[in-house]
C-alpha cells in the first residue's frame, strides 16, 4: 500500500536524521533522559506517599464514648444518628458495649487484666463506645465534632491536631509533586521543540530541494514527527531501565518501608511497569507534541 | 499544442522592482527554448513563475494546461511532479547517494521499489552516470553533479523540463556534454526544454528558438535564434 511505503520511508528518516545529525539528537535525547528520571523520581515519590497516606487514611479512627448512664435504647438512637451523617462510612460503625471494651481492654494488655478480671458489671465504669470511619479524611475533625454535639455522647476522640497536620502536609507533597511532574514534561516539550527547530534549519536547504521537486508537505512533515518521537523514545530507555532494577534495588535494600516501619513501600511488581509504560507514553507523547510544534512554527510550506 | 501560454503576465516584487510587464509567449509541445538576457532583465522570475516558485502579479501562466497564477499552496507539489527542474547550483541533497537522490521524488509519491529501481536505473543510463549510482554528491565532479540533477529531473518523464542555467558553474567542455545530454532527452523523449542561460558559446552553436528579455519585455523571438545579434547583453 502506498501510504503504507510512504510511513516506512518516512520512519526510515527519521532514524537516518537521529543518526545524521548527532550531536543534536545527542542533546536533546540526554536532556530528555535527565526530564524523565526527574519524572520517575517525582512519580515514584508521589504514589508511594499517596499509597501510605491512603492506607493512613484507611485506618484512621473516630472513637465516640458515650455517657456512663447511656442505655442499650440511647445507643440504638445514637447508632441511627450517627448513620444519617453523611461523611460517616456506613458499613464500618462498630459499637461497643462497656463489657466488650473491658474484655478488649484485657486482651490488649496482662495488667488490664490482672485488674479487670475481678470486676462485676457494678464495678466496670468504662464507657460504652462507637468506633468510626469516615469517608473524607479532609473533614474528620467536622466530623467529629457533629458528633460530640448528639446527646448521650460523652467526649469524642480522633488524634486532633496530629491528623490534621498530617493531612496537610502530605496534600501539599501530593500537589507538589503534580505540579513538577508538569513542569518537567513542559520542560521536555519545549526542549524536544527546540531540537526539532535546529533539525528544520539545519535541513533548510533539503527541505527547500524537497519543495522544489514536488514533496507533498505532509511527506515534508512527517519524518520530522517521527524524529521527535524516536527522540523521545530513545530519551525515555536509560530512566526505564533505572525505574525498574533501581525501585527493586531499593525496595529490597530497605525491605519495602521507607525511614520508618509505617511507611510500607509499593510492592514493585506491578508497579514499576506501570511507572515505566508512563515515562514510555510521556517520552514519546511530548517527543511528538515538542516536534508537532516546531514544525508548525518554522517549517512554513 | 500550446503546452505553455503565458498572457498579459506581470510580476512585481513586493519592494516595488517590476520583473516582467506585459509578457506573453507560446512554447508548443517538443520546443527547445532558449531564454537570453542581461542578470536582472527578468528571466528568473520568468522561469521560476513556470515552476510556481513565483506567481505572476498579474495575467495568466499557463502550464500543462494549469494557470500557476491560480494553483493553491497546498496543490504545487503535484503540479511540481508533472516538471523536470534543472538548477544552476544542482541543488542536490548531499547527505544522499546518487540513487537516493534521483529515486528521492519517486519512494515521496510511494512508488513500488522495483519499479523506482527501473526508472532510476533507465535516467541514470540515458545521464550517462549508470556506475556511480553509490556515490555522494562530494565525490562526483560538478559536470556528474548536474547530470545527477538531470537525471532526477527526467526521472518520472516529464512533459516539461525547465532548466535555470544549468551550465553556469561548469567549464566550456562539460557545458557542452550537459547540453548533449538534455538535446538527447529532447529528441528522444520529445521533452519539451526550456532553458535559461547566459552561455553565448552554446546558444550560437544549438541554434534552437531563442527569447530574449530585457528589462523585463519580452524584445525579441527567433526561431534559429543566435546570441551573436545581441552582443551588447
Amino acid at each position: 500500500m502506498k501510504i503504507f511505503r510512504i510511513l516506512k520511508s518516512s520512519i526510515s528518516d527519521a532514524f537516518k536524521s537521529v543518526f545524521r545529525n548527532f550531536s543534536l539528537s545527542f542533546a536533546s535525547v540526554t536532556c530528555t533522559t535527565i526530564t524523565l528520571i526527574l519524572v520517575s523520581l517525582a512519580i515514584i515519590f508521589s504514589a508511594n506517599i499517596n499509597s501510605f497516606t491512603t492506607n493512613l487514611e484507611k485506618n484512621l479512627t473516630i472513637v465516640a464514648f458515650l455517657d456512663r448512664d447511656a442505655t442499650e435504647e440511647d445507643a440504638n438512637i445514637l447508632l441511627e444518628a450517627i448513620k444519617s451523617v453523611d461523611n460517616i462510612n456506613k458499613d464500618e460503625i462498630v459499637y461497643q458495649d462497656k463489657e466488650e471494651v473491658k474484655v478488649a481492654m484485657q486482651e490488649e494488655s496482662e495488667d488490664f487484666n490482672a485488674i479487670m478480671s475481678t470486676w462485676t458489671a457494678e464495678d466496670n465504669h468504662l464507657q460504652s463506645l462507637f468506633i468510626l470511619k469516615v469517608n473524607d479524611v479532609k473533614h474528620i475533625g467536622k466530623t467529629a465534632s457533629e458528633i460530640a454535639k448528639m446527646s448521650k455522647i460523652d467526649v469524642v476522640k480522633y488524634g486532633e491536631g496530629m491528623v490534621d497536620q498530617l493531612v496537610m502536609v502530605f496534600d501539599f507533597v501530593k500537589k507538589a509533586s503534580i505540579i513538577m511532574v508538569v513542569a518537567l514534561i513542559l520542560v521536555t516539550a519545549f526542549l524536544i521543540s527546540n531540537t526539532i527547530k535546529l533539525t528544520i534549519i539545519s535541513r533548510k536547504t533539503e527541505i527547500e530541494i524537497m519543495r522544489l521537486i514536488g514533496t507533498s508537505n505532509l511527506v515534508i512533515k512527517l519524518p520530522f514527527l517521527f524524529e521527535g518521537f524516536v527522540l523521545g523514545i530513545i530519551g525515555s530507555i536509560i530512566p526505564v531501565l533505572l525505574t525498574i532494577y533501581g525501585y527493586i534495588i531499593i525496595y529490597d535494600k530497605l525491605g519495602g518501608y521507607l525511614f520508618l516501619k509505617v511507611i510500607a513501600m509499593i510492592n514493585p511488581k506491578y508497579f514499576i511497569f506501570y511507572v515505566a509504560l508512563i515515562l514510555l507514553g510521556i517520552g514519546s507523547v511530548v517527543g511528538i507534541i515538542g516536534s508537532y510544534r516546531a514544525v508548525r512554527k518554522y517549517l512554513k510550506i | 499544442m500550446k503546452l505553455i501560454e503565458i498572457k498579459n503576465c506581470y510580476k512585481v516584487y513586493k519592494n516595488g522592482v517590476a520583473a516582467l510587464a506585459n509578457f506573453n509567449l507560446e512554447i508548443e509541445k517538443g520546443e527547445f527554448v532558449f531564454i537570453i538576457g542581461a542578470s536582472g532583465s527578468g528571466k528568473s522570475s520568468l522561469v521560476k513563475m513556470l515552476y510556481r516558485e513565483e506567481k505572476p502579479t498579474r495575467g495568466e501562466v499557463i502550464v500543462g494546461g494549469v494557470n500557476v497564477a491560480k494553483l493553491k499552496n497546498r496543490k504545487v507539489y503535484k503540479f511540481r511532479r508533472k516538471i523536470g527542474v534543472v538548477f544552476q547550483d544542482f541543488k542536490l541533497l548531499p547527505k544522499l547517494t546518487v540513487y537516493e537522490n534521483v529515486s528521492f521524488g519517486l519512494k515521496n509519491i510511494g512508488m513500488k521499489e522495483d519499479k523506482i529501481r527501473e526508472k532510476v536505473t533507465k535516467a541514470l543510463k540515458r545521464v550517462g552516470l549508470k556506475e556511480k549510482l553509490r556515490c555522494f554528491p562530494n565525490q562526483l565532479s560538478g559536470g556528474e553533479q548536474q547530470r545527477v540533477c538531470i537525471a532526477r529531473a527526467i526521472v518520472n518523464e516529464p512533459k516539461i523540463l525547465i532548466c535555470d542555467e544549468p551550465t553556469g558553474n561548469l567549464d566550456p567542455k562539460t557545458s557542452k556534454e550537459i547540453m548533449d545530454v538534455i538535446e538527447e532527452i529532447n529528441k528522444t523523449m520529445g521533452t519539451t526544454i526550456i532553458m535559461a542561460t547566459h552561455d553565448k558559446e552554446i546558444v550560437n552553436r544549438m541554434k534552437k528558438r531563442v527569447i530574449l528579455i530585457e528589462n523585463g519585455v519580452l524584445t525579441g523571438d527567433y526561431l534559429k535564434g543566435r546570441y551573436k545579434a545581441h552582443e551588447n547583453i
